[in-house]
Order: C-alpha cells, then sequence, then structure tokens
C-alpha cells in the first residue's frame, strides 16, 4: 500500500526528516510514537502533499503510483485522507456541502456514479451515529466555532463518509477526553479492514489502548529507529523515549 | 474659468430651467465653473485621475430617446422582491415601466421633474440643502442639472414595508451621454423605510452617471439604503451618498461595486443629534484595469453616536481599489463608538489597493477602532480543501466567494442577497462548481 523509502524533507531550510524507512501493507495499522520535533507531523503533511514540504531524497510508493508527484487532491482522489492535527476554520463553507463535493470528486474519480442528494444525506445519517456528531454542528461553516473535540470528530466524520484506502490521523487523540477518545477510536475501528490501512501519529500511548496497532513505530530525530509490535507502546509508556536513543545510540 | 467643461456649459444653456430652482442650478453651475474637475493635487482626489471622464466629451442632453423592451427591462429587476420600482432610462424617468401607484398612505414618491413642479415648499427646505456643493464639484454639476431623480417622502410614524427600487439603466447608442440623477429621501419622526439605487449598464455602453442622493432622517426614523452599482465596464460613475441624522436614527448602507470602468463612491453620514447611528457595509470586486474608489466619511457631531462600517475588496487582474474612510470625532462628542473594517483579497500580482482609515478626533472619551488588511487566501484552508478532494480551482473560487459571502450574507432582504450571491458567484471561475456550495 505505502512504501517509504529514505525519505529526507526539509520545512523553511531545515531538515527534518533525515531518512525515512516505513512500509505498510494493505489491512494493517501502524502507530507513530515520538517526542515532540521529532517530525511525525511532518511526515503526515509530506504524505498529504503541503506546500513548504519540500522532500530532497527518497521515495514514497502509494498503491503503485508515485505519491510524491501527485496535487493534494489527486492523493485525496486516490484514497488517501489525512486528519488533521489542528483542523483550520474555513468561514462560509459549509461543512455538508464541502462533504457531497468530496465524495462525489473522488466517486468520480473512481468512475462511480455520484451521489445524489438524498442518497448524500442518507449516508450521512448512517455515519453521523458512529462519531455521535450533533447535526446543528453540519449546517455550520467548516469547524467554525467548534470546540477542539468537535473539530477532531468532524476529521473522523469526514474520514467514515469518504472510506479512504489509506487514513492517516495526526495526533487525533490529543487533547480529548476519554469520551471523545473512544468515539474517536470507534470511528477508526468500525473502518479497519483488510483493505485498508491506518496510520496513527499519536504522542500518547492511551489512544492505543482503544485502537490495537499491529506496528509500533518510534519516530525520532527524523527517522524511526525502532519498531515492534503493540506491546512497544506499553513500554514506551512505562520507560520514555531516552532508553531507546541510548540503544540506538 | 476652467477648462475642459465648455461643453457641460453649452448644455445647461438648452436645459429647460425656468422653474423656482433655476438659481439654484445656475450658482451651482458657477461653482462647477470655478473649480473644474478635480485633479490628483487634491488629497481627496489623489488616487482617482478623473480626467478620462474630463477628456470624453460627453452629453447631458438627451436628445434621442431609447427604447427597451418589457422584458428586457423585467430581467433587471430583483426577482421575487414585491417592491415599488421606479424606471429611469439612459437618466429620463420612464413612468411606463415604473410601478409606483397605488401608493400607501404617508408615501410620496415622484420623479424630481414633477416634485419640483407640485412640492415646491417641501423641496425649497430640503432639496440641495444635504449635499454641499462647494464639498466636490461633481455634486455641484449634479445640481446644475437636476431634472430627474426619485423623490422619497415617507410621513412621520408611517413603517413602508415594500422597498422601493430605483433602476437606473444606461443603453447608449449615438454619443455618450452623461447622466447626473439626483435623489432625495426624507424619512418623518418614527418612520422607516428601505430604498435601493440600482445602476445597471447595457452591454459596452459608453457613459457617464454623476448621481447625488441625499437623505434625512428625523428623530427615531429608520433607513435602509442599498446601491448596486452594475455599470457596463466602458462606463464611468460618480455617485455620492450624503445623510443628515436625528437624534436616535439609524441608517444602514450597504454599497456593492461590480462594474465600471472608473468608479467613485462617496458616502457621508452626518450624526447630528444624540443616539444617532450609522453602518456602512460595502464591497467592491474589481478585475482587468477597473478603478473603483469607495471614500466615506463619519461626523460624530453629538455625544452617544455610533458608527460601524466593513468594507471587503476582491480584487484581480490590473485593477485599482482605493479605500478610505474618515472618522471625524467633533469637540465634545463624547461617550461616542466608531468601528471600522476594511479588508482586501488580492488575486493577482498587478492589482492594487489603496487602503486608508483615518481618525480625527477632537473629544476625549470615546471608543474607536480601525483595522486594514491586504492579504492572499489563505494557504492553510486552501490546503484543507484540497485535501479534502476539491480540486485547486475549485478551493480558490470558493475562499474567494467565502470572503465576499461574510458581508453579503449580513443583507437582510432575501432576494437581494440571493441575487447579489449569484452575480458575485458568476464572476468567478468555476462558477458551476461552487454554486453547488450555495443552496440555502
Amino acid at each position: 500500500m505505502l512504501n517509504i523509502q529514505n525519505l529526507h524533507a526539509k520545512i523553511g531550510g531545515k531538515e527534518i526528516l533525515k531518512g525515512l524507512n516505513l512500509s505498510v501493507n494493505a489491512g494493517e495499522v501502524h502507530a507513530i510514537m515520538g517526542p515532540n520535533g521529532s517530525g511525525k507531523s511532518t511526515l503526515a503533511n509530506v504524505l498529504a502533499g503541503r506546500d513548504g514540504c519540500d522532500v530532497s531524497k527518497g521515495t514514497v510508493t502509494y498503491d503503485g503510483q508515485d505519491l510524491l508527484k501527485l496535487t493534494p487532491e489527486e492523493r485525496a482522489w486516490a484514497g488517501l485522507f489525512l486528519a488533521f492535527q489542528y483542523p483550520v476554520e474555513i468561514p462560509g463553507v459549509n461543512n455538508v456541502y464541502l462533504l457531497k463535493a468530496a465524495v462525489n470528486a473522488v466517486r468520480k474519480y473512481r468512475g462511480e456514479a455520484e451521489l445524489d442528494a438524498v442518497e448524500f444525506l442518507a449516508l450521512i445519517k448512517k455515519k453521523m451515529k458512529i462519531v455521535k456528531m450533533q447535526e446543528e454542528l453540519l449546517n455550520r461553516s467548516v469547524n467554525e466555532g467548534f470546540s477542539g473535540g468537535e473539530k477532531k470528530r468532524n476529521e473522523i466524520f469526514q474520514m467514515s463518509i469518504l472510506e479512504p484506502k489509506l487514513a492517516i490521523l495526526d495526533e487525533t487523540d490529543s487533547g480529548l477526553d476519554i469520551d471523545a477518545l473512544k468515539i474517536v477510536a470507534e470511528g477508526v475501528n468500525s473502518l479497519c479492514n483488510e483493505a485498508r490501512s491506518i496510520i496513527l501519529v499519536t504522542h500518547y500511548q492511551r489512544l492505543l489502548d482503544y485502537i490495537k496497532p499491529d506496528h509500533v513505530h518510534v519516530l525520532s530525530g527524523g527517522k524511526i529507529i525502532k519498531s515492534g509490535g503493540s506491546d512497544l507502546a506499553l513500554e514506551l509508556e512505562k520507560k520514555g523515549y531516552d532508553w531507546i536513543k541510548e540503544e540506538v545510540a | 474659468m476652467s477648462t475642459g467643461i465648455e461643453h457641460y456649459l453649452s448644455d445647461f444653456e438648452q436645459l429647460e430651467n425656468d422653474d423656482w430652482f433655476s438659481e439654484n442650478r445656475q450658482s451651482a453651475l458657477d461653482v462647477f465653473k470655478e473649480s473644474g474637475f478635480p485633479n490628483a493635487r487634491l488629497e481627496d482626489w489623489k488616487y482617482t485621475d478623473v480626467r478620462p471622464i474630463k477628456k470624453k466629451k460627453f452629453s447631458s442632453v438627451n436628445k434621442t430617446p431609447v427604447s427597451m423592451r418589457a422584458d428586457e427591462i423585467d430581467a433587471l429587476r430583483f426577482q421575487g422582491l414585491d417592491c415599488i420600482d421606479l424606471v429611469f432610462i439612459n437618466g429620463v424617468f420612464a413612468k411606463e415601466y415604473s410601478n409606483i401607484e397605488p401608493l400607501e398612505e404617508g408615501l410620496i414618491i415622484e420623479n424630481m421633474q414633477d416634485a419640483l413642479a407640485k412640492d415646491k415648499d417641501f423641496l425649497a427646505n430640503h432639496l440641495a440643502k444635504y449635499a454641499d456643493d462647494n464639498s466636490s464639484p461633481f455634486t455641484a454639476l449634479n445640481t446644475a442639472f437636476i431634472q430627474n431623480g426619485a423623490f422619497i417622502n415617507v410621513s412621520p410614524d408611517v413603517v413602508i414595508e415594500k422597498p422601493v427600487n430605483i433602476l437606473y439603466l444606461s443603453k447608449t447608442n449615438g454619443s455618450p451621454l452623461a447622466t447626473h440623477p439626483r435623489n432625495l429621501i426624507v424619512v418623518g419622526e418614527n418612520a422607516e423605510m428601505t430604498v435601493i439605487e440600482s445602476y445597471i449598464g447595457h452591454g459596452q455602453a459608453n457613459y457617464f452617471t454623476n448621481a447625488v442622493t441625499e437623505a434625512t432622517l428625523s428623530a427615531n426614523a429608520h433607513l435602509k439604503h442599498y446601491k448596486i452599482q452594475q455599470e457596463s465596464l466602458n462606463a464611468y460613475h460618480i455617485g455620492n451618498l450624503i445623510a443628515l441624522q436625528s437624534r436616535d436614527s439609524n441608517l444602514e448602507s450597504h454599497s456593492i461595486s461590480l462594474g465600471g470602468a472608473l468608479v467613485r463612491n462617496d458616502i457621508h453620514g452626518k450624526l447630528a443629534a444624540e443616539g444617532a447611528q450609522i453602518v456602512m457595509n460595502g464591497l467592491y470586486m474589481t478585475d482587468n484595469k477597473q478603478h473603483v474608489d469607495n471614500h466615506t466619511r463619519v461626523d460624530h457631531l453629538k455625544p452617544h453616536t455610533s458608527s460601524t462600517e466593513n468594507y471587503r475588496g476582491i480584487l484581480n487582474g490590473k485593477s485599482r481599489a482605493v479605500f478610505n474612510g474618515k472618522v471625524v470625532v467633533h469637540k465634545n462628542a463624547q461617550k461616542i463608538e466608531a468601528h471600522q473594517n476594511n479588508a482586501n483579497l488580492l488575486l493577482s500580482n498587478d492589482a492594487e489597493i489603496d487602503t486608508k482609515p483615518e481618525l480625527e478626533i477632537y473629544a476625549d472619551d470615546v471608543k474607536c477602532s480601525h483595522g486594514a488588511t491586504v492579504g492572499q487566501l489563505d494557504q492553510k484552508m486552501l490546503f484543507y480543501l484540497r485535501s479534502r478532494a476539491i480540486d485547486e480551482q475549485t478551493a480558490r473560487s470558493l475562499l474567494t466567494y467565502a470572503f465576499a459571502d461574510e458581508l453579503i450574507s449580513s443583507i437582510g432582504l432575501g432576494p437581494i442577497r440571493h441575487q447579489l450571491e449569484q452575480l458575485i458567484i458568476g464572476q468567478l471561475p468555476e462558477a458551476t462548481l461552487i454554486r453547488e456550495f450555495t443552496h440555502e
């Protein structure tokens, strides 16, 4: 599904990713953990195609394509989804219409018929229950006046509607209380299947109590310095990151 | 005497000027004769060069009346708006297309020419009493040619639910025309009404509109004033709105500028008694080589008055816009509030905006704020939309529309709001795609 080889990336001239390797197969859930400033968010942004993240070396192959050559919208059409760490507010752009346009852009790309208003509404009603979205939030402008938790839930809501092949969650759990965290985890778990891959970028082990990853990676200094199974996360929770850094050094 | 204005003087000679107002016209002409057109040395006209208007020999005498078909005119009305209509074609009142009768009790609406003949005593107290011919040569020129325009008078305690829509249509053929529409709106104590001035040009018509509107609001009067400027892209438009506000009166002004090659809008609110409030909203969209200048001025003459101003601009191509918002807080006008904001979106590298908020404060207990921003589309928003499968072009249009809609959405009259939304979308690339987003 996703294959990252020796990835180097700069932001504002500063090298953040320094030779990152990662391989994600279909149906797998990967957790990427690491201290602040290790490059976790940069990785998520490079994969989604944000301007200003300059890839200086390395390759990223997604579903057989050179991902780095695609525009952000082309990546979205091809089934890649980024749940933002800080979702922006977009005054004047209606949530529901954005979603409808997004769904239909993806369907069009896949050669499927576009959803009409009735079909789309049915889809929304179904998915709203999973993330417990309130209807009144839906009809507002994108994220406008949403609380931090509501913004994160909206990301998961969008994800569940777009049904991506590869979802990258950039610290979606940060700042959430336990109830909101459970809702987010439920949303993610409901999407898990053998064709879909998920990358959870997180700072806290707590999320992994609710979503069980197949692989856990530690990102530090722009590289993955250790990989393991889900028990690695528990070890990190107990001992912090320093022991790995020492082990690697 | 100034040069380059001879044809205005000879046109004046052909004007029917034998009524009780003739001396006023003559003295206004004398003011214009003395000043001529304003030049860039004047602070007020620093960024707007009116030489193109001066060079073109516009005729103020309409010798060849142009007819328009009824369906042509109907297409230019606000769909779904139940209103009183006054239609002017090339500056001349077109009674056959207007829809005034039957008038509600307490409301008078007449073409200015008829009002001059019928309501001498009333008009003598109001006409040209609020707009100062010395404030701008264009105002003086307008006063000299007063003939057509809307006279609207609402009696005290009368609330007029139906908006009055004044349509100024220009469709010149033959020699380019200058028109000088003059409107007078008198709103009595506790009275309320809505007036829309709509300026629409046909195709690529070349003409010059020089409009002046005077409004006076008695105590606790409410006036909502809309000006929607869609002149042709070869037209010149100079427009002035002057309002004198009494105690607790409330003026809400919306000024939307979409057309015109060279446009100047002036709004001047005089808050002359305690409790008077003015709200000024404006939107200008420019492209190609358009030049649009918005000048506003509020005089806080008495304590406890308030003004709120919010203007937004979207500039594309090689266009240029000017915003100058002046707030003068006079001596002893304590406890006033004045807030002003001007935000601009530059869509091209060649577009230019000159924005200047001006505060002159001679009182010491006031609450004032002002701000101006100039920027491009927000990169974070753009990336967010693109990551949600929206292609770049549509995302740009959508954000541009959303920027304009923050102003448009404050318009209370549904049919006007809706039509403006469609007009604005129509000016954006990918119009059909973003129309999908805006269903209410």
